[in-house]
């Protein structure tokens, strides 16, 4: 058995209280019977850790044994820790697919691996259908640190997941690519769907609230179903020059100024649609082009009231 | 070249850089917003971190998966933003290299990285800060002339590359530098600093031509 593996299962085992230590190892279900039954709990905590850790050098235990009874340790004790929570948003129109643990798992793995080589990931089920994951994070030179690992708590049929952050800030930007931690006091966010194997932890959109924020908006006006097919759109403007600089020849004018503005377009709703999306121009757009299919006209003259 | 010429080429530089930041400080100052610095922070192990600046992020989507296959040491980070200020309240690590993405084809993303450019502070322009100018092939539909932003990459003192986002061999061919020099902007290549960049500029610079 590793050296760092044994004292990793050293220092987890001193943390367990006496009154929990058999139910736990019980659950861990990694020792005999046999071993079990010839535990002394009446001898000193030292005595029993160094039995324990006999015991599981006998059975050659493994880094993913040990983290697992890590995890086991932070079930029982998960009050230890602060959790935040983060609300995934599904896209809308897809029925969600039946939860396969399998895929997800790999799924998962697949995603952390791409970024970082050196990662301990571990999976336990608990209770209510709860998937508790656990990534104990190295770098490109290091191993993982055991120690300071990150736990989630994923309920697959909700979109909700737990996770407690470890001090290690520098994974923070990974994570966030998946969860973004925007502002702790309030860590209920919205996040478009979770796992999506293309994604690559190394990149990190900046402006990722932006994009989502001007998304939601164009379809909350447009909708989600194809436009009204238009091909042009015109705008007579009849108004009086409005100046903030005070008097000049343009705003003593009495006449009003008369300007045309044509739009036109092999499918012009939909040109509109893209605008905000692709940065071109500010959402929510003007009420003037998006009450085109409402109004149901597409020839408009605007005056002064 | 020389060492003397050395001397004269940073001197110049020195100089240059000096009226930028008087320029730039009397913007700062007036505007009163935190600055973007390049050391600021510690570097993290291996993780040379790049930041591209652009309207046109789904164009440069391709030039960054062709970045993250090539073969390097390091493990590489990026960064994508419409715009600068960055959102202040996520952490982030330390920036090697800011590459400023202007598409030709739009004046709306000149005058971004324009306004961007103020928020950035002077001693990034010393080798950490890269133009890239899309889009010079087609000329007809050009609305940004390619003097305007050779002119831009003077001013700041940055080198400037043109590419075409569209054909698998521009990306390829623009992937391998930017991946190099962010390299070299985060210390990783031995022997060699930011500030040997600097002859990668245009070559119109006035004092290459005494040489």
């Amino acid at each position: 058995m590793d050296e760092t593996v044994a004292e990793f299962i050293k220092r987890i085992i001193l943390k367990i209280p006496m009154t929990e230590m058999m139910t736990i190892l019980k659950t861990w279900d990694f020792l005999s019977e046999h071993q079990l039954q010839t535990i002394n709990f009446r001898q000193r905590k030292e005595a029993l850790m160094h039995n324990l850790v006999l015991f599981c050098e006998e059975k050659c235990a493994s880094l993913n044994d040990a983290a697992s009874l890590d995890i086991i340790y932070t079930q029982v004790f998960r009050h230890q820790k602060l959790w935040d929570v983060f609300k995934m948003s599904k896209k809308t129109g897809r029925d969600p697919d039946p939860f396969d643990e399998d895929h997800f798992k790999r799924s998962f793995m697949k995603v952390l691996r791409r970024a970082l080589q050196n990662v301990t990931v571990s999976f336990r089920d608990g209770e209510e259908n709860a998937m508790w994951i656990r990534i104990a994070w190295g770098t490109h030179n290091t191993k993982p640190n055991q120690y300071k690992a990150t736990y989630m708590v994923y309920y697959p049929q909700t979109p909700y997941v737990f996770i407690s952050f470890s001090r290690l800030k520098r994974n923070l930007p990974l994570l966030s690519q998946v969860f973004e931690t925007h502002n702790s006091t309030s860590p209920l966010q919205e996040r478009s769907l979770w796992l999506n194997t293309n994604m690559d932890l190394r990149i990190i959109h900046e402006n990722q609230l932006e994009k989502e924020r001007v998304l939601k908006v164009t379809q909350e006006t447009f909708g989600d179903y194809p436009q009204p097919r238009l091909e042009f759109a015109q705008y007579q403007l009849e108004t009086k020059f409005k100046s903030n600089f005070g008097t000049s020849i343009l705003a003593d004018r009495e006449e009003p100024l008369r300007c045309l503005i044509k739009f036109s377009s092999p499918h012009l709703m939909e040109a509109l649609k893209s605008l905000a999306p692709a940065g071109i121009a500010d959402a929510p757009l003007s009420p003037l082009l998006t009450c085109i299919p409402n109004k149901g006209m597409n020839y408009f003259k605007i005056r002064d009231k | 070249m020389a060492a003397e010429d050395l001397n004269t080429v940073f001197s110049h530089q020195q100089s240059n850089l000096v009226q930028l930041a008087e320029l730039s400080d009397d913007l700062f100052s007036s505007l009163g917003e935190k600055v973007f610095r390049p050391l600021d922070k510690l570097p993290q192990l291996n993780t040379p971190t790049i930041l591209l600046v652009s309207t046109e992020e789904a164009l440069l989507q391709q030039l960054v998966d062709k970045m993250l296959r090539e073969d390097c040491a390091s493990q590489l980070l990026v960064h994508l933003a419409k715009s600068l200020p960055l959102p202040s309240n996520v952490t982030r690590p330390r920036i090697d290299l800011i590459v400023f993405a202007v598409s030709l084809h739009s004046k709306h993303s000149l005058q971004n990285v324009q306004e961007s450019l103020r928020q950035v502070d002077t001693s990034f322009f010393l080798g950490r800060v890269c133009f890239l100018a899309i889009g010079a092939g087609q000329e007809n539909h050009c609305s940004v002339h390619h003097q305007t932003i050779l002119k831009l990459a003077r001013t700041y003192q940055s080198p400037l590359l043109f590419t075409d986002l569209k054909t698998e061999g521009f990306l390829v061919a623009m992937a391998q530098p930017l991946v190099r020099m962010l390299q070299i902007c985060a210390g990783h290549t031995p022997g060699v600093s930011t500030l040997s960049l600097l002859p990668l500029q245009s070559s119109e610079s006035p004092f290459l031509k005494d040489l």
